[in-house]
């Protein structure tokens, strides 16, 4: 076997165009999913179980089936009814690309909601009966003290869940898109030389996710400071003295 | 009820597969991940680089673009290491011990990290104590600290276990017979998509909660002491 860096080479813009595809999908898809996550993560802590019921069913379902079955779900199951081809919705559904946010939109919702639960509940009790000692409302309450408290709590474990997206992005190539992993996939069928291209590609991968985490080391130490804050140790200059 | 058309018995076949890689992955992957975590702990600067490097390029890359590396550069690779030995024929992998190896590989780093935590979770008593008995290294690890790393790595284990089942889908991509690659070939020949993988999901949903169960029981078993009612 021998190491082919003229295929690397030759190939790497291409590489990049999949890359860039990639970012995108985990972009838009990160967005919608905070977006649907942090309702979701509001009714599933509710202690009515008429509006807990539902997130947790739908929690339930998508941590507990593989992201590739959810993308042919929505993929091809779409189009096994009548009713969903003849509306206006089936433009974007016979989409691979829309298909593919639908799916990393849902997936990730329903992991970052989980989330989102678990630092909902983790903030200190006396922080919201004080809250209520004020008599705040339900809707001012979750405004002020609960959403900014738990995005806090929440952003290192949310970095990781952005990681794991970014790895799972790859199976977007399933669908007939040329994200990294189609790409270099694509290639290869062309110049048979998996092992170089593969490794180029996973070299990527491991930059975007040293890039995720750095962004998000940056954002705790800025949105978490008071917890790193050390006081002068010696304001008055006492001892000095 | 779902009408499955009498393709019941191959998403029952696809299920027996998927059951199958998991719990090969799962023996092999814990192998890795001891080996990982004690080269991760060990004294040696070089062993430790090895576990570093090991641990955060796994957890970087997709387990899809292994599951693609081992498949069609893996067969590349043996092939290259069978000519020096003056074989020259083509050389298939297949694709059951590829998907192990690529699951194996990716669980073992997730379990690296989580055996290193919780053999850094044991006090150091315990291995002085052990040692002030006479006991080497090696019979210290597996006697007294094994056992105990055991309970504290058991939860993470088990989503780690969790996750390895649903990567198992991955392997479908590759050719193997598996839940999903068994949906597809019903689809192809029923035009209902909707209806097999549905069925499919319900089947790993199924498989998941049946692994949850064996967590719990594991987690009480390895854990005399809360069953203890005195």
């Amino acid at each position: 076997m021998s190491w082919d860096w003229d295929v690397i080479i030759k190939y790497y813009p291409k590489l990049l165009d999949g890359a860039l595809l990639t970012l995108e999908l985990v972009l838009i898809s990160g967005f919608i999913g905070v977006a649907l996550a942090v309702p979701t993560a509001l009714a599933r802590v509710s202690p009515n179980r008429l509006i807990s019921t539902l997130p947790f069913c739908f929690i339930y379902f998508f941590r507990g089936t593989p992201l590739l079955i959810q993308i042919f779900l929505i993929y091809y199951g779409a189009s096994q009814f009548e009713a969903i081809r003849e509306s206006s919705l089936w433009p974007i559904l016979k989409e691979p690309y829309w298909c593919a946010i639908i799916a990393f939109s849902l997936n990730t919702a329903a992991y970052s909601a989980e989330l989102f639960r678990g630092a909902i509940q983790a903030i200190p009790r006396g922080e919201l009966e004080a809250a209520d000692a004020f008599g705040m409302s339900w809707f001012k309450k979750t405004r002020r003290i609960v959403l900014p408290r738990a995005f806090g709590i929440a952003l290192p474990g949310y970095g990781n869940e952005v990681v794991l997206m970014l790895k799972s992005s790859a199976l977007a190539s399933t669908i007939t898109l040329l994200d990294l992993t189609g790409m270099a996939r694509t290639i290869q069928a062309r110049t048979y030389t998996p092992v170089e291209l593969f490794t180029a590609a996973g070299v990527i991968y491991l930059v975007m996710a040293a890039l995720v985490i750095g962004l998000f080391r940056m954002m705790e130490s800025y949105f978490n400071r008071y917890q790193y804050y050390k006081p002068p140790i010696d304001p008055l200059g006492v001892e000095k003295q | 009820m779902i009408d499955l058309h009498g393709f019941g018995h191959l998403l029952l076949a696809g299920t027996w597969v998927t059951v199958k890689l998991a719990v090969v992955s799962l023996i092999v992957g814990l192998i890795f991940g001891l080996l990982g975590a004690a080269a991760k702990l060990s004294d040696y600067k070089i062993l430790r680089g090895i576990g570093t490097a090991y641990t955060t390029l796994v957890r970087g890359i997709p387990e899809l673009l292994i599951v693609f590396a081992i498949y069609f550069g893996g067969s590349a690779i043996v092939m290259a290491i069978a000519s020096w030995f003056g074989y020259d024929e083509y050389i298939e992998i297949n694709p059951f011990m590829a998907g192990v190896t690529a699951l194996s590989i990716a669980f073992g780093a997730y379990a690296t990290e989580v055996f290193r935590m919780a053999i850094l979770s044991i006090p150091k008593g315990q291995w002085e104590s052990a040692q002030a008995m006479g006991m080497t290294p090696s019979k210290t690890f597996f006697r007294i600290i094994l056992p105990q790393v055991w309970r504290v790595a058991l939860p993470g284990l088990g989503n780690l276990f969790q996750v390895l089942l649903k990567d198992t889908a991955l392997v479908s991509v590759v050719g193997l017979q598996d839940i999903i690659r068994q949906a597809s070939t019903a689809v192809a020949a029923t035009k209902e998509p909707f209806t097999f993988y549905l069925a499919a999901a319900c089947i790993y949903l199924i498989l998941t909660a049946i692994a949850t169960g064996t967590t719990h029981w594991f987690e009480r078993l390895s854990n005399p002491q809360a069953r203890y009612k005195g």
